[in-house]
């Protein structure tokens, strides 16, 4: 064969593309602003880190951390505004991402919390200063050894983690994405850009650092574990429908796809590829929920992160998580709704049970309140369980409530100190309410919502859920969703007993003046509280204008 | 060869991973565990891949190649700092929470 043959050859095999030419992408950045602008946020804040004195990183983080999130959030609005979350909707970047009223009105929650999350981060008045140095919530420096000459040297010098912010500006990116994903490779990045960083803000705390090392250790080593999963379970949901895109899948789970080729022929017909990977892919999604029997992990690791960061992890997450698990099970797994909706149930009442059980047993305050965030996952759950337009909206509402009463009740926790730091075992509570009436009040309206009294943001969510799962045809649910809310009441009501009842002992903790970051977190979730209880109807109407998904 | 038989041993690893992870005491160990189950699942995905005559596949198992990449940084960030201050890597020792 002479040269040229073989030539030919060589170039014709390299124009032959076997499976098509690849489109340049379609990116539609106005719709994907909020996500952008955090991820450029945290990017720059990288650069902070690298190039602006350590003197000026703490004023410039906050800067920025605040205006991102302003800004995303007021890029959310406007896209809402748009009429993208209703009549507007659709799929952008290449199938990516959606843009829909659930996405928007997730992505508002969690822009929201994570500003008001990023104020208890900043409050650094909590503490004495050491050394002149004002401190916060986080390490002097992280690699330092506990206890060591380094870490002493460091406290001295009063080096402060800034990286917090950054960290935690990534993390939201990935939040916003996750409860917005349309294809399950978007859903496993986001989940993971959500979920490295979280794992390094639980180690960064400031006192009790061997506690908070070991529960970050504990959260990455279950977090890696349960996204494996769920990276398999994408595998084999692939391997059934020959695409991750949720609409295709979509599609071939309800069996109306127009051409079939031999091999979607020959794994549509494997039912097991379906049902064994969807499963996995919700153990994934269960495990960052906090869903018994995949909670194990969240009492040790909010007890041992720092609080702020708790707060952050336990609101934001949760809201990103629920957006991802509707999304999965209303817009992928419709045509499987007879296949979820019992492991679903068992699922939602094992959790609400379980969750309200063993935190009467508990005490230590923070992992009260994780047992607490474990029992209103399956008051949400119960809602998920609906699979009616009301099951989202009232979804969506719940998770609103949740997250602001969440993040100020942890950062009243912050307020309680001894000479160890945060004073967190229940029995030095005992008398709060003598010493420090109005904290102690606050705290009490913070766990009255969580209980579900009526007048309460709480009490509104709670109802809607139940509402939704009762019309839903999940009426057992309910009563299970009412005894153990009423069992969750006991232990909400004996702390306010605690409280206010008890004498308090005279060596107990003192409660710190804060500075007013943490005044506006708790303020606003004292006033989400009353608002959202005295007046729900303007943010029902809003979730159920929000609550169609695009497809 | 039929690619069925790449799915057979992507399962066989990802369960050996998994009963590492359940089984193993040694943080690093249970970490490479992990590393184990997210390979089998880039087998799986490429094998997939090979079956539909589609790229998806085979660009998922980039990505996973990556997010192992920045998911080792960060782990062995965490669990170098836990063993510098206990001087030991045992999830066993790590249990100051325990009720």
């Amino acid at each position: 064969m002479s040269a040229t043959a073989v030539h030919s050859l060589w170039t014709t095999a390299a124009e032959v593309e076997p499976f098509g030419r690849i489109p340049t992408p379609h990116i539609e950045y106005a719709q994907l602003a909020p996500a952008l602008i955090v991820v450029g946020a945290a990017v720059l804040g990288i650069l902070v880190e690298a190039f602006v004195p350590r003197r000026a990183r703490y004023h410039t983080q906050v800067f920025l951390a605040v205006v991102a999130l302003t800004a995303a959030f007021a890029a959310v609005v406007g896209l809402a505004a748009g009429g993208y979350a209703t009549t507007e909707a659709q799929i952008a970047a290449m199938g990516a991402i959606a843009v829909d009223g659930p996405a928007l009105f997730l992505q508002g929650t969690i822009l929201l919390a994570s500003l008001v999350a990023v104020f208890t981060f900043a409050e650094r008045r909590l503490d004495p200063a050491a050394h002149g140095n004002r401190i916060d919530s986080f390490a002097a420096e992280s690699a330092a050894v506990p206890g060591s000459d380094h870490e002493k040297a460091a406290v001295k010098a009063g080096f402060t983690t800034t990286e917090v912010f950054p960290l935690a500006l990534f993390a939201v990116t990935g939040m916003l994405v996750f409860p917005a994903a349309n294809d399950l490779l978007t859903l496993f990045i986001a989940l993971e850009v959500f979920s490295l960083p979280l794992y390094l803000l639980c180690a960064v705390a400031r006192r009790k650092r061997l506690m908070s090392q070991e529960a970050a250790v504990k959260y990455f080593l279950l977090g890696a574990f349960s996204s494996a999963f769920l990276l398999f379970g994408i595998a084999l949901v692939y391997g059934y429908a020959g695409s991750v895109s949720y609409a295709r899948i979509a599609d071939v789970v309800e069996g109306s796809v127009r051409t079939i080729d031999p091999a979607l022929a020959d794994t549509m017909g494997n039912d097991a590829l379906l049902l064994i990977g969807g499963a996995m892919i919700l153990v994934g999604l269960l495990f960052k929920v906090g869903a018994v029997p995949f909670h194990m992990w969240t009492p040790d690791v909010y007890q041992g992160a720092p609080t702020p960061v708790t707060g952050f992890m336990a609101a934001a997450t949760k809201v990103a998580a629920f957006g991802a698990l509707l999304r999965l099970l209303y817009v992928v797994l419709p045509g499987l709704t007879w296949d979820w909706r019992p492991v679903m149930w068992a699922v939602a009442i094992v959790t609400m049970l379980g969750g309200a059980i063993v935190a009467i047993t508990q005490t230590d305050i923070k992992r009260l309140l994780a047992y607490s965030s474990i029992a209103h996952a399956g008051f949400i759950l119960a809602g998920v369980i609906a699979a009616t337009p009301e099951g989202i909206s009232s979804v969506l509402f719940y998770l609103l409530v949740y997250s602001f009463v969440t993040i100020g009740a942890f950062a009243v926790v912050t307020l309680v100190r001894d000479a160890g730091g945060e004073a967190t075992h229940l029995s030095k509570w005992a008398g709060l309410g003598r010493r420090s009436p109005l904290v102690a009040a606050v705290f009490a309206v913070f766990l009255l919502s969580f209980a579900g009294i009526p007048l309460t943001s709480g009490f509104a969510g709670k109802f809607a859920v139940f509402k939704a799962a009762a019309d839903g045809g999940a009426a057992a649910l309910v009563v299970v969703g009412v005894i153990s809310s009423a069992i969750a009441a006991f232990f909400y009501i004996r702390v306010i007993v605690l409280m206010f009842f008890s004498e308090p002992k005279p060596e107990g903790p003192t409660v710190a003046v804060p500075s007013p970051l943490t005044m506006t977190a708790i303020g606003v979730g004292v006033a989400v509280t009353l608002v959202l209880g005295l007046a729900p109807q303007y943010f029902l109407d809003l979730a159920s204008q929000a609550g169609v998904f695009v497809r | 060869m039929n690619p069925v038989n790449y799915l057979y041993l992507a399962a066989l690893l990802f369960t050996i991973g998994a009963a590492g992870v359940l089984i193993r005491r040694n943080a690093i160990v249970v970490f490479m565990c992990i590393e184990l189950m997210l390979n089998a699942c880039n087998l799986a995905f490429v094998a997939f891949s090979r079956m539909h005559g589609n790229l998806d596949g085979q660009i998922i198992a980039f990505f996973t190649m990556v997010v192992a990449a920045a998911e080792v940084v960060v782990g062995l960030a965490i669990i170098v700092s836990l063993f510098r201050s206990r001087h030991s890597a045992s999830v066993d020792d790590a249990s100051l929470m325990k009720l």
